[in-house]
């Protein structure tokens, strides 16, 4: 999986429903024996973190690095010299990686399934995968939505790969930025070609976000501005506050990819409408979903797994019920075998 | 000549681009090089005629890149047995450099891939990193 502009309408909404088995029975034995690598030559904790125990919750094992100066590639391996010597080790490749492009040259020097976990600031579907899933489970579809993104619409791999992901389902975009952090214009272009509707905006306030379903919300970044008067000016204007929340749908719901850090208040938190925890829960549940698919494992299979584990916990349960039940059981008996012996006492001594 | 190849209309200002592009510094062969001849169509045009050489299609599709519509004859036995205008390919493999500092191909010894996504306009796209060039950008790769 390399990048998510590759994936139908179809393979979304399977994944999807993929992502959903795994929601109902995150623990599995469908990866044992398997041997997953993470190769982070960029430290990202989070997502490491993400795909190691969807690994684990699957029941593969974990190797891999997690620090790039570690790695031989800080001695000057090359990409190739240390994706084929993996390839001898590992099932499944995970890789996370400064350079644009990287997931996609290691896919075709190995065999073994390489997943992105990131390639410089091109894509990042796992990511996008788990945004499509917290859509999905929150607005029930991910059909003609309205679909607010707000910040650093510039540089924010993630708004970009929504935006191509979307495109399967008639969405209608907002785009809420600083003119130094707009939308570029290729991904503009993007949208008209695939049809595709998208307004922009500057004002991020109460009344530009009343008829969003989902407020998609980024971080505007000190570092990405030539120009820090520009930065001073709007670095409170993008802010998300739960009073901005008053007059908004009932189904909206707040995403943002973590980590944030001032750009939604912490008041948010407690509105119900606030979303992002439970977003990066959804990505352990996505990423089980595309570890079980790059191995060739399908949602039938994952589906008849799932019937396993139910009946298997019905089984147990029954079995327990017994169990339990048994001390009254055995007295029951006792009383009856005493009444018995009292009965055949009595008609003897008679 | 006999037996080769001739190249023509080819934009005067390219031409020593082309010559570079084909190596044809480094040939032996009987080589002809016309500069800033007259062109009902260009105005001023190159043409190169090589001796006893054959390209094959990655050594002559970089001339493409460069210069559009250049004109390529294929003499045998003093006929011209092939006459064809040079297009872009769909693929540029090993032939441009991505303009992309932190793109995979610029790191790593391997070897470009570009998908050209629009013939006309030669505009391509980097099959790593997925940024794509117009011609005015479009450095190549040296031949040596």
């Amino acid at each position: 999986m390399v990048t998510i502009a590759d994936y139908t309408r179809e393979k979304i909404l399977y994944m999807l429903e993929m992502a959903r088995e795994f929601e109902k029975h995150p623990n599995r034995h469908l990866l044992y024996g398997k041997v997953v690598a993470t190769l982070f030559f960029e430290p990202s904790t989070r997502t490491r973190l993400s795909f190691e125990t969807a690994a684990n919750r699957l029941g593969a094992r974990v190797i891999g690095f997690s620090d790039p100066m570690s790695t031989s590639s800080s001695k000057g391996e090359t990409l190739n010299d240390t994706i084929k010597m993996v390839s001898n080790y590992a099932d499944i490749i995970v890789m996370r990686h400064y350079l644009e492009g990287a997931a996609r040259y290691a896919s075709e020097v190995t065999d073994v399934p390489v997943v992105n976990a990131g390639d410089g600031a091109h894509q990042h579907p796992s990511q996008t995968m788990l945004d499509l899933y917290s859509i999905y489970k929150t607005q029930g579809t991910l059909e003609n939505l309205h679909i607010y993104l707000v910040g650093d619409l510039k540089y924010g791999r993630t708004v970009h790969s929504l935006i191509q992901a979307m495109r399967h389902f008639n969405p209608t975009f907002h785009f809420i930025a600083p003119d130094e952090l707009r939308m570029p214009e290729e991904y503009k272009i993007y949208c008209r070609e695939h049809d595709i509707k998208f307004v922009e905006h500057k004002d991020f306030t109460a009344e530009s976000i009343t008829d969003a379903d989902i407020l998609y919300m980024t971080r505007v970044q000190r570092e990405r501005f030539t120009d820090l008067d520009e930065y001073e000016r709007v670095k409170n204007v993008y802010i998300l506050r739960n009073a901005m929340l008053a007059n908004t749908k009932p189904n909206l719901r707040i995403l943002h990819p973590l980590p944030r850090v001032n750009e939604i208040a912490y008041d948010v938190d407690q509105n119900e409408k606030a979303y992002y925890f439970q977003q990066a829960q959804n990505g352990l549940y996505a990423r089980e979903a595309i570890l079980s698919d790059v191995l060739g494992i399908t949602l039938d299979e994952v589906k008849a797994d799932s019937l396993k584990i139910e009946a298997t916990e019905k089984m147990s349960g029954a079995v327990k019920n017994i169990t339990d039940d048994l001390p009254g059981v055995i007295n029951n008996f006792k009383d009856n075998v005493e009444k018995m012996a009292k009965q055949v006492r009595d008609t003897f001594n008679r | 000549m006999k037996n080769g190849t001739v190249i023509d209309h080819i934009p005067s200002d390219k031409l020593f681009t082309v010559v570079a592009l084909l190596g044809l510094e480094h040939l032996t062969n009987n080589i002809t090089i016309g500069y800033n001849l007259d062109s009902k169509l260009l105005g001023k045009k190159g043409i190169i005629k090589i001796a006893d050489k054959f390209f094959s299609n990655d050594e002559i599709n970089r001339i493409a890149v460069v210069a559009p519509n250049v004109m390529m004859n294929i003499i045998r036995d003093y006929e011209v047995v092939e006459k064809k205008i040079l297009q872009l390919p769909d693929e540029l493999i090993g032939i441009v450099k991505c303009s992309n500092q932190k793109c995979i191909t610029n790191n790593e010894p391997m070897p470009t891939r570009f998908h050209v996504i629009d013939k006309e306009n030669c505009v391509i796209k980097c099959h790593y990193c997925e940024k794509e060039q117009s011609r005015a950008e479009i450095q190549i790769i040296s031949n040596e």
